[in-house]
């Protein structure tokens, strides 16, 4: 078994691109359910949406890539509203229904046929990335090499963006969560009624945390497309949504750093069961028999182990990575 | 006590007691509000006023729509009709967050303490026209900075006053039930409301904390408050209320100071039934008696038809 592959391998996701994506999604989600107690689940169709509007702006309309990202935050701010508009009056698991179920519409319609013309239907749109990629100050074609962690110069590039947009947003919601702002937004989370009766117009409240946080998530579908170069339906499903909240809880939600601590060790414990498992099971001659455990079913195997961990973590620290176990132990009183 | 409070409770010795009078200086005025629940209804109120600078209690059996129409008042709830003011401002179409801005602030029956945040942030909430309650405002923390330093001073002040400044920096989930009570009642001073409407204060509260907490009831009418209240223990009401209105089935069916309350014939009957106390005499008792005899005998008789008559059918 080679231990310096599995760990470099595992480092290597736990601060490539896919992670800085799941971060915002995070941070986007930590807004809604950590401070305003918001239970989105239509996260995914959030950054589908950021990931069409820079993949048709610019290759079916040739627009620059400045457009797509303001056409992104823009129809980030029109379906948050769509969604809030009705629900945010009502109870909050009515919230819950209505966004996962207009996450799974908004998929539904850009794989459709009707709709293929403009996104591509279920192939997606490819080879957009390029404005994004001239950009960057070195050689996207290169390898770069950070203490045996490789990383292309794509990814590099894209991981530099990434992590600089987290860093912004962390900063953001930590500048927004020490004012008057974000206590309103708490006492929503902990009393509505309370908050109202001192004054809050808690719906508008309410309405700019989820129209915040969708931008988050809608930026992140922007960086996640431009890394990986494709818009594609089948990255935005819902269990997008249900990674991105586990990361959320991992990393210990209303904590600023939370969501980006919960991505890193998200992806290193993915990355690392699945290194772990392909070297137990790879060649002619496995250290697990092939008879016991092939290689294909050991891919399957990792959700299970990095569930189990999830559990264990629950079990002995409610709280997460960063939480506070007193506010934990508040919510069974 | 300042002059105009005291003025404007001893207006109120003069009053008759009838229901719907109208008070020499009222501040909110409900006329023909009702608000049904299915066919029940829960508040149906024809005119009541309440006099400013005053104590009032709102007292009445369970289900007799003294929450309800607190709900009303503040926006929580929308009535089926009927017009409410305050200051000779209609209300009705206020939401209750705008209710509560122009000084009518309300408090929990079940106490709504903000248990994931500190005493502090709990009562710094309270500040109403906070310049960094924006969205955009809150990220320059310049324009908020100097406003935030008052509230928290002010925020300091209550605690103290209501003896929670050890408990500052605790979670409010922590607080004990009493100290909940105390800190929502603080809470809603933090706005600077002109009436404070409190719904049962002292429910699950040990004697020594009622005690101070009637106390800080007072002292709200000493600061020019109007006061409005939900309770139960009578002591407590003839104790604080300058004034007491008695609601039952929705309707309000007797007010006048508290020493006119107890007397009352129609109070006494909607808190123990009609007939509860009256002694029976002897003759009364025969008479009970003969009649439940006689409505024996009629139904034995109607009976004994009804069976013949079916005989007669066979």
């Amino acid at each position: 078994m080679d231990v310096v592959t599995i760990l470099t391998n595992s480092l290597q996701a736990a601060f490539g691109p896919l992670a800085a994506f799941y971060a915002l999604l995070a941070l986007g989600l930590n807004l809604h359910f950590g401070y305003a107690g918001l239970l989105n689940f239509g996260q995914a169709g959030f950054a589908l949406l950021g990931a069409y509007s820079v993949a048709v702006t610019s290759t079916r309309y040739d627009l620059p890539l400045w457009v797509g990202v303001l056409v992104a935050i823009l129809a980030a701010t029109i379906f948050a509203l769509l969604l809030g508009l009705p629900t945010l009056r009502l109870r909050a698991d009515y919230l819950a229904i209505v966004t996962i179920a207009a996450a799974e519409i908004l998929n539904l319609v850009v794989r459709s046929r009707v709709a293929t013309p403009v996104t591509g239907g279920t192939q997606g749109i490819s080879q957009f990335s390029q404005d994004f990629d001239a950009l960057a100050p070195w050689s996207t074609f290169e390898r770069f090499d950070f203490f045996g962690i490789r990383y292309s110069g794509k990814d590099l590039w894209a991981m530099t963006v990434g992590w600089s947009l987290v860093a912004l947003l962390c900063l953001l919601t930590w500048m927004l969560m020490r004012s008057p702002w974000g206590r309103v937004l708490k006492a929503v989370r902990e009393d509505e009624d309370a908050a109202r009766a001192l004054g809050k117009n808690v719906y508008l409240f309410k309405m700019q945390a989820l129209i915040l946080g969708g931008i988050f998530g809608a930026l992140g579908g922007v960086l996640y497309a431009l890394a990986v170069t494709t818009a594609q339906p089948d990255a935005y499903q819902t269990s997008l949504t249900f990674f991105a909240y586990t990361v959320l809880i991992l990393g210990g939600a209303a904590r600023v750093l939370g969501p980006v601590a919960g991505a890193i060790i998200f992806y290193f414990l993915l990355a690392f069961t699945d290194n772990v498992l392909f070297q137990l099971t790879r060649g002619r001659d496995p250290i697990v028999p092939a008879d016991i455990l092939t290689a294909s079913d050991a891919f399957q195997l990792r959700f299970i182990f990095v569930g189990l961990g999830l559990m264990a973590l629950l079990i002995f620290r409610p709280q997460g990575i960063f939480g506070d176990r007193r506010e934990v132990s508040l919510d069974a009183r | 006590m300042p002059a105009d409070v005291r003025a404007n409770r001893e207006a109120l010795q003069s009053l008759p007691w009838e229901i719907g009078v109208p008070k020499p200086d009222p501040t909110i005025v409900v006329d023909r509000v009702t608000r049904t629940f299915g066919g029940l209804a829960a508040v149906n109120v024809d005119h009541i006023e309440f006099q400013r600078h005053c104590i009032t209690g709102l007292i009445g059996p369970n289900g007799a729509g003294k929450t309800t129409l607190f709900n009303l008042l503040t926006g929580f709830d929308k009535p089926n009709s009927g017009t409410w003011s305050f200051d000779g401002r209609p209300l009705g179409r206020l939401s209750s967050h705008q209710v509560a801005r122009l000084g009518v602030v309300r408090t929990f029956q079940l106490t709504k303490a903000l248990n994931k945040m500190t005493v502090l942030d709990n009562m710094m909430l309270g500040a109403t026209g906070q310049r960094g309650e924006g969205m955009l405002r809150a990220l320059l923390p310049r324009s908020w900075r100097a406003q935030e330093d008052g509230v928290r001073e002010r925020a300091d002040e209550l605690l103290e006053r209501f003896k929670l400044d050890a408990r500052r920096d605790d979670f409010a989930g922590t607080l004990s039930g009493g100290q909940r009570k105390l800190l929502e009642m603080a809470r809603a001073l933090m706005t600077q409301p002109k009436v404070v409407m409190l719904d049962e204060p002292m429910a699950g509260v040990n004697p020594a904390l009622t005690q101070s907490l009637l106390g800080h009831v007072k002292d709200l009418r000493e600061q020019g408050m109007t006061v409005i209240f939900v309770e139960h223990d009578m002591d407590v009401v003839r104790d604080i209320s300058d004034w007491v209105v008695v609601m039952a089935a929705g309707k309000v069916i007797a007010e006048g100071p508290p020493e006119s309350i107890s007397q009352n014939k129609e109070v006494v009957d909607a808190y123990l039934g009609a007939h509860h106390d009256a002694p029976l005499t002897v003759e009364e008792e025969e008479k009970v008696l003969a009649e439940s005899e006689a409505l024996i005998r009629a139904e034995q008789a109607q009976h004994d038809e009804l069976m013949n008559e079916s005989r007669r059918h066979s």
